[in-house]
């Protein structure tokens, strides 16, 4: 792998590869010692030209547990808001000896035009482009659920895929990049995804996505689910006619307590409720939900810190080869005395 | 004598892809045209073209062209411009009006005329715009611009659309006064807020702002019953839909004087090519699907649509070499329509040599009142004249175009037909394939007088 672009063009084997370093990166967390040599030496570069606390410094985190240098580079305040291009940001970061670049942009597209021109060499991972894709938000959405749907068939996680597992995506498809990388991935995995949205929130096209739509969350929950993703909405959207008003969003559409019951009364005991955060809660999502032992919010948050280790490891470990899992656990188990092998 | 612009005798050219027949030009007209013509007993130099094996056609006629002067000079200017539609086969081109100051006033349409004329590559006729500043409130001073030396009979705020009804019913009735045109952008522009590729499979999985086929229908449609209504002339610009082909011929059958153009990049590229987020593909209107490309072509064979202008939108190179959302929309397109439509309509059978002197000459100058323009290749005629060889296939390199834009939407690809030699009253403004020199106004006219 030489860029993380979108999950639209992720093989199952690159998929399944990701999520089954994400979890050895894993256990890295759970050691006293939360670090790895493995990038020691190597620069990263985190591009944010559109605000995200989160997912920057998740990825900062990531990096830094890999003992990588780690240089944030905001666009707002710095030259690109004075009216730098692209070409020249990436050719100064390219000048500056970056190894892989974290671009989150308002544009979609961005990280594509850094990976297909010349302007820059490092690999390019996409933090979410526009209303394109977020390939890290899905890939640590599907470790999540992968995790759970392991757990309910007391198998273990690596190696496994998504298959039979059945997946909501609720709330604004047409601007949201995470539900289009969810589709692909989910799909790539063998999930049966089902998107559910106001018509206006739909992008016209969507009938040729390789997954069920539908306008009533209600008989989605009823004909049975095991995780539900809740999508953010976002505030420019309440005044532009995608939906009469956010009361009436809530009623249809948003996971409030009644759903939140009618998962237990429908006998769905190990259905859960995910959320890409931030939360409107009482919006989207009720707080009870939000709350409830279903939700699995703060473990897609602890999860996205291993699937960006991850990915930024098979990125920059130097390996392009498209073969099975590369042995980090073995760097993981010896974290001080393999950096000769890495 | 017209003035001396030498004696040609082209030997031997295929006549709109018929019979091969000898033409013999002087004092800029068509002096002769037959077979076995000789240069022997000619008054003076007599310049001999051996053209067999190609095709001899009028000179091209561009209803849509953007030269950029006054401006944007860093873009293109009507020099490069017009260097660049000689080379592609032309002998006359339209000047929109979206340049900087905009071209609603006597004094800038004549400003660009004058350009044209010393550049001397093309008849360069500017069109005016609709309404001041292309700013859709204000009718501009159309019948000044009419009146003035550049005879403006085309009008367009071309690049944003004359959205509201009122002021489009009004410029449709005032434009009768001169036997004007009214040439519409169609874009409803609250339905194509933001809008950044065509609306459909490819944009859903993009994530790009839509652009729906039905923002241009619906303006069509309105206008073609307003120009119905008020009993005035119509064009729509660079058509790319087909509901609009649809909506025009509707129209057609119904008698309402309409007229409509399709570019050559809708001709033959389609939205599936901004997968690659490379902005040289972004354009307004858009690229659309497939079966938009098969009706639009069918419409230009049929004669729904009139035709073909190559929208030609230089940009500098800063404009394309950035995110697709931040690029400026636009392509060149006047070295490379001859061949696109040669490659789209010709090779695929639905159209003939004649047909492609239709679309890209003759029905062009109609549209826009050019009387020199456009003629048949007769004795008498004024010598505008193309020379194509149809079996050359060449490979599109941007960097070795005349325009000064590079952002070609067909860089590496291997086209047919390749334009040897264009006549441009009488003189050959291209031999060889290369430029030659302009059309030399001042010595004419000084000949003349």
């Amino acid at each position: 792998m030489k860029h993380l672009l979108s999950t639209k063009d992720l093989s199952l084997h690159n998929a399944i590869r990701i999520l089954d370093t994400a979890e050895e990166m894993s256990a890295v967390g759970d050691r006293e010692v939360k670090k790895l040599p493995a990038l020691r030496g190597r620069t990263v570069v985190n591009l944010f030209f559109e605000d995200s606390t989160r997912t920057r410094i998740s990825f900062e985190a990531a990096a830094k547990r890999l003992s990588a240098d780690v240089i944030n580079f905001a666009a707002k305040g710095s030259s690109v808001s004075k009216g730098e291009s692209l070409k020249d940001t990436a050719q100064t970061l390219s000048a500056m000896g970056a190894d892989a670049v974290v671009i989150r942009h308002w544009a979609s597209g961005a990280p594509h035009r850094l990976a297909a021109t010349d302007w820059i060499d490092a690999g390019v991972i996409n933090a979410g482009d526009g209303t394109h894709e977020h390939p890290t938000q899905a890939l640590l959405d599907a470790f999540t659920m992968r995790r759970h749907w392991a757990k309910l068939s007391g198998t273990p996680s690596e190696g496994a895929d998504l298959k039979g597992m059945r997946v909501a995506i609720a709330g604004d498809v047409l601007h949201s990049r995470v539900a289009r990388s969810n589709v692909w991935l989910l799909r790539t995995l063998g999930a049966e995804v089902t998107l559910v949205a106001p018509p206006t929130l739909l992008p016209i096209g969507v009938e040729k996505w390789p997954c069920a739509v539908s306008y009533d969350l209600d008989e989605t929950l009823a004909r049975g689910v095991d995780a539900v993703m809740m999508l953010r909405v976002q505030g420019e959207r309440m005044n532009a006619s995608f939906f009469p008003s956010t009361r009436e969003y809530s009623r249809r559409w948003g996971f409030d307590d009644n759903r939140l019951r009618a998962l237990d009364s429908l006998g769905m005991k190990d259905t859960i409720i995910m959320h890409p955060g931030p939360m409107n809660r009482g919006l989207e999502i009720s707080a009870a939900a939000a709350d409830s032992p279903r939700s699995t919010v703060l473990a897609q948050v602890r999860n996205g810190v291993s699937v960006r280790m991850a990915a930024l490891y098979l990125l920059l470990s130097g390996d392009t080869r498209e073969t099975a899992a590369t042995p980090v656990l073995a760097t993981a188990g010896t974290a001080h005395s393999t950096k000769e092998s890495i | 004598m017209a003035g001396n612009t030498g004696t040609y005798l082209i030997q031997g050219a295929s006549i709109l892809g018929g019979e091969p027949a000898d033409l013999l030009i002087r004092d800029g007209i068509i002096a002769e045209i037959g077979t076995g013509l000789s240069p022997e007993g000619q008054d003076g130099d007599v310049t001999v073209i051996d053209a067999a094996g190609l095709v001899a056609l009028p000179g091209m006629v561009d209803v849509h062209t953007h030269l950029r002067e006054p401006g944007r000079e860093d873009a293109e200017t009507v020099e490069t411009g017009t260097r660049a539609a000689a080379l592609g086969g032309y002998t006359a081109v339209h000047a929109m009006a979206n340049s900087t100051p905009v071209a609603d006033t006597a004094g800038v349409v004549e400003q660009v005329y004058t350009l044209g004329r010393a550049a001397g590559w093309v008849d360069v006729r500017p069109v005016g715009a609709v309404t001041v500043g292309l700013a859709g409130e204000q009718l501009a001073e159309l019948g000044a611009m009419a009146d003035s030396r550049a005879r403006v009979r085309m009008f367009s705020d071309d690049g944003i659309c004359v959205h509201d009804p009122v002021l489009m019913r009004r410029a449709l009735e005032y434009v009768k006064a001169f036997d004007g045109v009214v040439a519409q952008h169609a874009q409803e522009p609250r339905l194509t807020a933001g809008a950044q590729m065509n609306e459909g499979e490819v944009s859903a999985v993009l994530g790009l702002t839509g652009w729906p086929a039905v923002a241009e229908e619906s303006i069509i449609a309105r206008d073609v019953l307003l120009a119905q209504h008020v009993g005035s002339r119509l064009h729509v610009c660079h058509v790319s839909t087909a509901g609009s082909v649809e909506i025009i011929r509707w129209a057609k059958e119904r008698g309402i004087n309409v007229t409509a153009e399709v570019t050559p990049h809708h001709l033959l590229l389609t939205d599936d090519l901004v997968r690659s987020y490379d902005p040289v593909f972004k354009v307004n209107p858009p690229l659309r699907t497939d079966a938009d490309v098969q009706a639009l072509r069918a419409g230009l064979a049929d004669g729904t649509i009139d035709v073909v202008g190559t929208d030609h939108a230089p940009h500098p190179s800063e404009h394309k070499e950035c995110e697709w959302a931040q690029a400026a929309m636009g392509m060149t397109g006047l070295e490379t329509a001859l061949s696109v439509v040669q490659h789209t309509m010709i090779e695929t059978g639905l159209m003939t040599w004649a047909d492609f002197a239709r679309v890209t000459s003759a029905a062009a100058a109609q549209i826009g009142r050019l009387e020199d323009q456009g003629r048949p290749l007769e004795a008498g005629e004024p010598a505008n004249i193309l020379l194509v060889d149809p079996a050359a296939r060449w490979t599109v390199d941007p960097f070795r175009m005349a325009t000064m834009g590079r952002n070609s939407p067909f860089k590496g690809r291997e086209l047919p037909g390749k334009v040897v030699a264009t006549f441009f009253k009488g003189h050959p403004t291209v031999l060889d394939g290369e430029l030659n020199t302009p059309y030399p106004h001042a010595a004419v006219e000084a000949g003349a007088a």
